[in-house]
């Protein structure tokens, strides 16, 4: 059917899967205080919560399948880009709560709000990727980020925890209070909130010059901090660690990728035009986080924070299709954020594992010897470190691949090869892991081994993860064709990078 | 024979075949029990080197072009295709591997005793990935078979290596991935200038580049290969990588993976950029940089106490003799390089099976540990002795005839380059000779040494065919030769064709490749 508009119905229809998805929040919200009056542990709310993602998927497939939309100037998309974004943010979500079951029900937290809130917070997203309007957009990231500040602080009587939330909520405002200014400003100089609106006042020449300036910095730093590039990236590492870790597991993958379409949608339709101007700050900033991510990744003794700066390093490689801005290169972030999401979760269920469903076991010495003890889930970490590598072989690859084709096709050779060698880099302190589960025996009597705890919920996941990780990285065209389309059309105008040849 | 090739339409699946049987096996070893694996292993290995025999009567040299071609689509988005192709240069490459996995694992049923179906499922993954990279003709299907044979090389080294086995297969991983990176970086500029949307062979082989164009992308794909050979300076991660290995892991590198960087220069580098592989900057720094190897790596591996040490210097000296025959761009220079490639396979991949049975009978690789070894063992100190002579490459042996052809070939173009080479020859005798005197002959004065085992009927077997293709190769070479020279004349074609442009203007890109007359695979 054909969404134009012409009655208020429509509008309930374009925003479908978060409406679906919003309801579903506030039941599993009142299950849960009803659930501990009973004195359950409240895994039954994770597994409603996860049914209304899969309601919500439902939806969404619904849009994806049968829907057109009036126009490409309405505030809320239902182009496919939303909806390929709608498919990451969904099967996100649906991991991290996954593996949250059996840390929340260990770990004693509050199982309903816990999963209410990834679910409120996955609502943010989904807003965040459905909008071409800036105040739209802003808020579903401030819903999203308030979701995500509780999540990180969730676990009150652990400090590491409560000082995450703390920090991430304090800077988080501030980056909100920054991106604000910036979508004030930049209303004042195009005359209009509208991303469609701006894009043409742009290329018309009709906006006021003296506050484009600002307007983009602010934005710029806004949206920079959320995706955690350097140098806005100073909170991401303690509030990873600090985070309950199926929280980080959510925030490392769902929030950032909610962040970089908004990022893409905002850079490549609304700013085209000043593809010039933002484009080289824009370079410095993915050098900047490709070189700084993975340098100090590789210092780390906790594999939890080593993961944290590795998706500093992620959120560079993701820039450099920003700053492409080319079809290839925006199809390639997609994708990238689609196989990004199912390696960072997956490898977080690891670390749940090991961490004895806690934040007990995270130091990399824990994993010493791991393969003879655990070798289907040390295969499993195995395969999941390789595609967060980028190794072929791997979806990892592919996804890294594409971001480079995208690159090249912009003739941005120095970015490239910044990918490619701090990619080498990156082999370090992947492969540092390996060694210790593979290459070093289990530490002697007189170091006690903690449990590892992989309940069955989270094997599924894994190896599903693992599967779709290797088969996406063997036969990625159906994946790789998605992306393509959901790209097909979005941009105004496409941009012409200067052809800067070797 | 070739009738029975024929019936069983052997052309048109042996390529693939050679590719994915051995991942068939990996699964059916790791299915197996712990006692089976290895038997398993050997089983599909040698089933896999049966197989392969039948190309050297199924290859018809021809015009050196791709035989047995075939072409699948892979990722269609980005023109990726999963094209295989054999010609004169790959099918030595091939049958060597699938030989050497064969008697590597067969060498390594009593080296390796814990966790074996691991160890042996990786080397058949191994296998996978390296005939997959000489078989490929399609440049992205060749770097994910390329980067694919590192993983199941880091373990090998990295779980069943000697004391400093992290270091080693750490080092080795990222030497390799460093230069590869940048070889993906290189391959993507070739694509889009190539402007065909296609990552065939062919289509890169026509690509429009300028001199300084060729120049940078040479580089990239040089680094990358020139870690794999390894060419001095970028040789420090062998030794290391050599020593720590275990024996049939340093068997595998030595005779096949290192192969991969040369037949890298002679496959995909030489061809795509023809200007700069002949830019006079270019070939002198190779040179140089070949002959160094040579002369250095034999200076050091005359003062190696540990036995395995030194034979990994070795291996840089002999890939030294490859980098100047090919870079010499002769006909000669290049069938010498290919034959040092080959002998060097066998050669070096025997003594490090001579040696590992060593370890295996001593658990040390010390040079001096040993001494008076050929009055307990005489049928090894003969197999250990003419492996050694190999390697020196005494006339009569695969060695020599390597060696020689790679002089000749650089002697017609650049002399001085190869008189200095030549004393490579006479310094492998300076470091050889010394180490089979004190691990063999000597008094045998160490009580350990008087119970050194004879050869076990299984080592036997595993040495047997490597001795006799040693003495073919160095009494009859020409059945080899009549092969390969098609193919080599056309890369020769290729590289001298496409050099019209070598000393011009930088600026005006270069004229299209004779390449061109050279008959497309895919039709």
């Amino acid at each position: 059917m054909l969404l134009d508009y012409s009655s208020s119905l429509h509008y309930v229809l374009a925003l479908l899967p978060e409406a679906v998805l919003a309801v579903f929040g506030m039941w599993v919200l009142l299950a849960g205080v009803s659930r501990r009056r009973s004195g359950g542990l409240g895994k039954e709310t994770g597994w409603l919560a996860l049914a209304g993602l899969l309601v919500a998927g439902v939806a969404n497939g619904w849009l994806y399948s049968g829907v057109a939309e009036g126009g490409t100037a309405a505030m809320i998309a239902v182009d496919r880009l939303r909806l390929f974004a709608n498919w990451v943010f969904i099967l996100g979500a649906g991991f991290a709560i996954v593996i949250a079951l059996p840390y929340v029900a260990r770990q004693r937290l509050q199982a309903g709000e816990y999963y209410s809130l990834v679910l409120f917070a996955t609502v943010g997203m989904m807003v965040m990727a459905a909008s071409r309007d800036l105040m739209l957009i802003f808020l579903g990231l401030e819903l999203m980020s308030i979701a995500v500040y509780a999540l990180a602080g969730y676990n009150r009587r652990d400090r590491r925890s409560a000082e995450a939330g703390l920090k991430y909520f304090l800077l988080g405002a501030f980056a909100s209070a920054f991106l604000l200014f910036g979508i004030a400003l930049l209303y004042g100089a195009a005359g209009s909130t509208n991303l469609h609106a701006i894009s043409e006042a742009l290329s018309a020449g009709a906006a006021v010059e003296g506050l484009l300036g600002p307007g983009l910095a602010l934005l710029t730093i806004g949206l920079a901090f959320k995706v955690s590039a350097v140098p806005f990236h100073m909170w991401t590492p303690d509030v990873y660690e600090g985070a309950p870790t199926p929280a980080t597991a959510f925030m490392a993958a769902a929030v950032k990728a909610g962040a970089f379409v908004v990022l893409l949608r905002i850079f490549a339709t609304g700013l085209d035009a000043l593809h010039a101007d933002w484009s080289g700050i824009l370079w410095w900033v993915s050098a900047l986080t490709m070189v700084f991510g993975n340098l100090v990744a590789l210092v780390q003794s906790s594999v939890k924070r080593m993961l944290a700066y590795s998706s500093i390093a992620h959120g560079g490689y993701l820039l450099v299709a920003i700053v492409a801005a080319n079809e290839t290169a925006a199809a390639g972030l997609l994708f990238y954020l689609l196989v990004y999401t199912v390696m960072t979760i997956a490898a977080f269920a690891v670390v749940v594992s090991v961490g004895n469903q806690g934040e007990s076991g995270n130091r990399i010495e824990d994993y010493q010897g791991l393969g003879a003890r655990r070798p289907v889930l040390s295969i499993c970490m195995t395969i999941v470190l390789l595609a967060l590598a980028g190794f072929p072989g791997t979806a990892g690859f592919i996804a890294k691949y594409h971001l480079l084709l995208g690159a090249a096709e912009a003739s941005l050779w120095k970015l490239a090869v910044i990918l490619a060698l701090t990619t080498v880099v990156s082999y370090w302190y992947y492969l540092r892991v390996a060694w210790y589960m593979w290459m070093r025996d289990a530490p002697a009597e007189g170091r006690p081994t903690g449990y590892v705890i992989t309940p069955f919920a989270t094997r599924v996941a894994l190896v599903v993860s693992v599967a779709l990780l290797v088969l996406a990285g063997i036969f990625p065209g159906a994946a790789l064709e998605m992306a393509e389309n959901a790209i097909r059309g979005i941009m105004y105008v496409a941009p012409q990078a200067g052809a800067a040849g070797l | 024979m070739t009738e029975l090739l024929a019936a069983t339409r052997y052309e048109d699946w042996i390529l693939h075949a050679l590719i994915w049987l051995p991942l068939a096996g990996a699964a059916h070893v790791v299915a197996s029990s712990r006692e089976r694996a290895k038997l398993v292993a050997f089983g599909w290995s040698v089933l896999v080197f049966g197989l392969s025999l039948g190309l050297w009567w199924a290859y018809d040299p021809g015009d050196g072009g791709f035989a047995m071609v075939s072409s699948a689509t892979w990722i269609e988005p980005w023109g990726v295709g999963y094209s295989l192709g054999l010609d004169g240069i790959s099918i030595f490459m091939v049958l060597l591997t699938t030989l050497t996995s064969a008697l590597a694992i067969l060498g390594s049923f009593e080296y390796v005793k814990t966790r074996r179906r691991a160890f042996y499922s990786l080397m058949l993954l191994l296998q996978t990935g390296v005939v997959g990279f000489f078989l490929a003709t399609d440049v992205f299907l060749f770097y994910v078979f390329f980067e694919l044979t590192l993983v199941p090389m880091y373990f090998i080294v990295g779980i069943w290596g000697g004391e400093r086995r992290i270091y080693a297969a750490v080092k080795f991983f990222l030497y390799t991935a460093v230069g590869s990176l940048l070889m993906l970086v290189a391959i993507l500029y070739v694509y889009f200038a190539s402007d065909t949307g296609s990552f065939a062979y062919d289509a890169f082989l026509h690509a429009e580049l300028s001199l300084r164009e060729q120049l940078w992308l040479f580089a990239a794909f040089a680094l990358a290969f020139g870690i794999k050979v390894p060419i001095f300076p970028f040789h420090t991660w062998l030794p290391d990588a050599h020593v720590e290995a275990p024996t049939p892991g340093s068997v595998i590198l030595a005779s096949v993976l290192l192969k991969m960087g040369t037949y890298g220069f002679v496959r995909f580098a030489l061809p795509f950029f023809p200007d700069a592989a002949q830019h006079p900057a270019v070939v002198s720094v190779m040179l140089a940089l070949g002959v160094v190897g040579i002369i250095y790596a034999a200076w050091v591996a005359a003062v190696q106490p540990d036995a395995k040490k030194l034979v990994a210097y070795t291996s840089v000296a002999h890939m030294g003799f490859v980098v100047i025959g090919i870079f010499a761009l002769t006909l000669n220079g290049l069938q010498g390089g290919m034959v040092v490639m080959i002998s060097h396979g066998v050669s070096t991949g025997a003594l490090f099976l001579l040696l590992g049975m060593m370890y295996e009978r001593r658990h040390t690789r010390r040079i001096e540990d040993f001494g008076g070894i050929g009055r307990v063992a005489p049928l090894f100190a003969t197999a250990f002795v003419v492996t050694a002579l190999a390697s020196i490459g005494l006339p009569g042996t695969s060695g020599f005839v390597g060696e020689f052809l790679a002089l000749l070939g650089t002697f017609e173009r650049y002399p001085i380059h190869a008189i200095l080479a030549a004393s490579g020859v006479v310094f492998a005798a300076y470091y050889m000779l010394p180490m089979v005197q004190r691990i063999l002959f000597n008094k045998l004065d160490k009580p350990e040494n008087r119970a050194f085992a004879e050869l076990s009927r299984r080592e036997i077997a595993v040495l047997g065919p490597l001795l006799a293709l040693m003495i073919w190769i160095g009494v009859h070479p020409t059945p080899l030769l009549e092969r390969m020279e098609p193919s080599l004349l056309v890369v020769l074609e290729q590289v001298e064709g496409g050099g019209a442009a070598a000393g011009a203007d930088p600026i005006v890109s270069a004229a299209p490749s004779i390449g061109a007359e050279w008959g497309n695979p895919a039709d």
